[in-house]
């Protein structure tokens, strides 16, 4: 029962650094594309400004929560996606670095310079969370020792790749509607036209997704043996459409709740699949690692649940009022503030 | 070279890179914050200024220990998967508990402080810089919890079936007198690098005549605060030192150079360790009693020596030993600065001796720092839980060229973020407080 609790516990944390984050991520991999010139670049910076880090904290709590909780699956998990995870950490740095240091030098190539890096950056990172995860849930060769039979090129298969243009495209669309949220006038046009141009392509990225997850994962075992779980599938397909409606209402922050809505469901999704496995092995279904065989003792358990209890939900209340404190679209003027980026 | 010390190497370079910034960031905030505090307390814009100048040295500091702090967190996973599963249970709920307690509210009040100047009132953002200190600080408690349990484990018991140590008591593992040592030692001497480093700052400006007002201030609000600091420091250090003799009697011995067990230990001025020789080729200038005395408060005391701890169970003697000693004498010197500092807070501008010497001496209580942690880290050695489990049992089943291709870009990319984060911070130091951001 712990063991469970904590799983779904597991999926919430991620699912919120995937909202969360993700707007960010989304932002940043639209830099180049829908900036015109230097205020509309610094106004993106500064759209996800107040906010990347303390969402990138989520992360930080879901890797913690993974060695706590499941410490057998974390180290398996964690070294057998040695290379990928160190790419995802090195580009989270590079992402970090460049909102403080792209406005700290007053030189045309300094900034065109961290404007690459911020968008290289962004578009990798958002790529690689999507091949980790959708590889989590095919299973990777991993033997009973948890050892790591393959390499960075086994995990770009047909599938992981799928899963890393969903997630990209997936950001994309939440980074959208969020600088349509936090921006004004000519920048504020083109994030909603955007996020209507690429709606219908996150449409059919999330039915061939689907299919894809059917031909090539076991993920639906679960789902058969428990019909009430197609609820996930259908959530985030009514997320999805969610976003267009709203979209058209000009109902912007509506829009972007239903796009975290989708992603929401959407890892959970992936998760409820592949429960109780969390590193799921394709060599040899005994080698798996799962919320029983991989979890911490009861009593860990218990003390970081009540942790958790207590302490997620003020995490969230004080993040909500900082989201309040700065939910007014960035302006020009804005950036005349000595503190902005 | 194995994945062993290449894994221990490519740590060793991601938290010594990560401890250039913490100790900053937890001694600078909480000037920050009783700046701050002056400032809404008496309305005087001058406090608002100074703020706002350290400010801008805090957050480009802050940034880099962030990114460099989330490495961290997973390298425990992808290079000592062995060890992770093993303690996962104990060590990983205290680090999960850093992030969820601390860490969550240290970045999100900063961007409140960072960004809130006109948007939330004067005493909501002081509370936020409090809170982000505070925060800072507790997170270091989190995890110098973890680390006292890899020091001195406590609270445990080794579940044979599981083949993994499991959590007996929470309650022994909070309150690890090794761990409560370390903390006070370690965040004691990052609040002293924070007054150096407003110091340093100040003397160098105060040399050159720029902003006289300002920094005069400045360097007269930190001097008395570092002077205490560096006074309890060296407090703190003699009850670590204890608390090692006692714990750790092979890292007492290694960083002492210590070799035949006996009562009545000289403390010896001059000593240069012979691991192969099994003894010191240099030895002078002992202190009678010194060392049993500063090891458990008692002259007579009895110290083992390193010939009666096995070979397989010694730390390397040489780095424990010079890191050690080096240490100490930095810790000795920054007393002296301090006290003549403070022995020139009458005048109105302190003697450009002075001056030179703070300026000089910025970078010396980073490496004070990083040799602390040298001897808390290799003088553990070879164990990384004391006493339970080996380093050499701990690494990942990572072949070891890739582990070299990842300390590689590790060393690259730090390298980078080092030279960029000294280049920027010299830059905004020496621009002095009426710069703006471009």
């Amino acid at each position: 029962m712990l063991e469970t609790i904590w799983f779904i516990l597991w999926a919430v944390l991620w699912g919120m650094f995937f909202i969360l984050d993700g707007f960010d991520l989304g932002v940043g991999t639209l830099l180049p594309v829908l900036a015109k010139n230097e205020d509309e670049r610094r106004i993106m910076y500064n759209v996800a400004g107040p906010f990347w880090d303390g969402n990138e904290v989520w992360l930080i709590a879901a890797g913690g929560v993974t060695f706590a909780a499941f410490p057998k699956a974390y180290a398996v998990m964690f070294s057998a996606l040695y290379v990928p995870l160190l790419l995802l950490l090195f580009t989270l740095i590079f992402r970090a670095v460049s909102f403080e240091f792209r406005n700290k030098v007053a030189h045309a190539s300094w900034r065109v310079l961290w404007d690459s890096i911020h968008f290289f950056s962004n578009i990798a990172a958002s790529v690689l969370l999507g091949v980790a995860f959708a590889n989590l849930f095919m299973g990777i060769p991993v033997d009973a020792q948890g050892v790591y039979h393959g390499n960075l090129l086994s995990l770009l298969n047909p599938y992981g790749l799928a899963g890393g243009v969903f997630f990209l495209c997936m950001f994309i669309l939440h980074g959208a509607l969020w600088l349509a949220i936090k921006s004004r006038d000519d920048l504020q046009t083109r994030a909603v036209a955007t996020a209507f141009f690429i709606w219908p392509v996150m449409l059919v990225l999330l039915l061939a997704f689907l299919v894809l997850t059917a031909m090539h994962t076991n993920l639906f075992a679960n789902y058969l043996a428990m019909p009430a779980l197609f609820i996930l599938p259908i959530l985030a397909l009514a997320g999805l459409i969610l976003v267009r409606i709203m979209l058209r209402e000009g109902r912007l922050w509506a829009a972007w709740g239903s796009s975290a809505l989708f992603i929401f469901s959407v890892t959970f999704f992936g998760v409820a699949g592949m429960f109780p496995g969390m590193i799921i092995s394709s060599l040899d279904p005994a080698a798996t690692g799962t919320a029983f065989n991989g979890a911490s003792s009861p009593l860990t358990l218990k003390i970081m649940l009540g942790v958790a209890l207590v302490m997620v939900p003020i995490v969230l209340a004080y993040q909500c009022w900082t989201y309040h404190v700065f939910s007014a679209p960035v302006t020009r003027e804005d950036l005349e503030d000595d503190h902005a980026y | 070279m194995d994945a062993v010390l290449l894994s221990r190497l490519q740590f060793a370079v991601a938290v010594f890179f990560h401890f250039i910034f913490v100790p900053l960031t937890l001694g600078l905030s909480l000037v920050l914050a009783w700046m701050e505090t002056r400032y809404v307390l008496s309305g005087d814009e001058a406090w608002k200024k100074q703020v706002k100048f350290w400010g801008k040295l805090f957050i480009i500091n802050f940034t880099l220990g962030v990114v460099t702090g989330i490495t961290l967190e997973f390298q425990f996973g992808t290079n000592w998967s062995r060890y992770s599963a093993y303690v996962g249970d104990i060590f990983g709920s205290l680090l999960a508990i850093e992030a969820t307690v601390a860490f969550f509210l240290e970045s999100t009040f900063l961007a409140v402080w960072h960004f809130g100047w006109n948007r939330v009132g004067k005493k909501l953002h002081l509370a936020s810089i409090w809170l982000v200190a505070i925060a800072g600080n507790i997170s270091a408690l989190w995890i110098i919890l973890a680390n006292g349990f890899m020091q001195h484990p406590v609270g445990y018991a080794v579940n044979a079936t599981a083949g993994r140590a499991e959590l007996t008591s929470f309650f022994d593992v909070l309150t690890n007198g090794y761990a409560w040592g370390m903390y006070a030692h370690t965040v004691l001497g990052a609040w002293a690098l924070g007054g150096f480093f407003v110091l340093g700052v100040s003397a160098w400006h105060l040399l050159r005549r720029s902003h006289t007002e300002f920094f005069r201030r400045s360097f007269r609000m930190v001097t008395p605060w570092t002077l205490v600091l560096t006074l309890l420091l060296a407090l703190a250090g003699d009850i670590q030192g204890k608390n090692v003799a006692h714990y750790q009697p092979a890292k007492l011995a290694a960083l002492e150079s210590h070799w035949e067990t006996g009562r009545n230990v000289p403390f010896y001025l001059l000593a240069l360790p012979d691991e192969e020789g099994e003894g010191n080729m240099v030895e002078a200038l002992g202190i009678p009693g010194l060392l049993s005395w500063i090891s458990y408060g008692d002259a007579a005391a009895e110290v083992k020596g390193l010939k009666d701890i096995p070979k397989n169970d010694r730390p390397p003697v040489l780095p424990t030993f010079l890191s050690f000693r080096a240490m100490v004498a930095l810790g000795g010197l920054f007393v002296l600065l301090t006290l003549w500092a403070a022995f020139q807070l009458r005048k109105d501008t302190p003697c450009p001796l002075l001056l030179k010497a703070m300026v000089w001496n910025i970078p010396l209580p980073y490496i004070a720092l990083m040799l602390g942690w040298a001897v808390a880290e290799i003088g553990r050695q070879p164990w990384i839980v004391y006493g339970l489990m080996r380093t050499s049992d701990a690494v990942s089943p990572v072949p070891a060229p890739t582990v070299a291709m990842s300390l590689g870009a590790f060393i690259a990319i730090y390298s980078l973020l080092g030279i960029l984060d000294i280049y920027l911070l010299r830059k905004y130091a020496i621009q002095g407080p009426e710069a703006r951001e471009v």
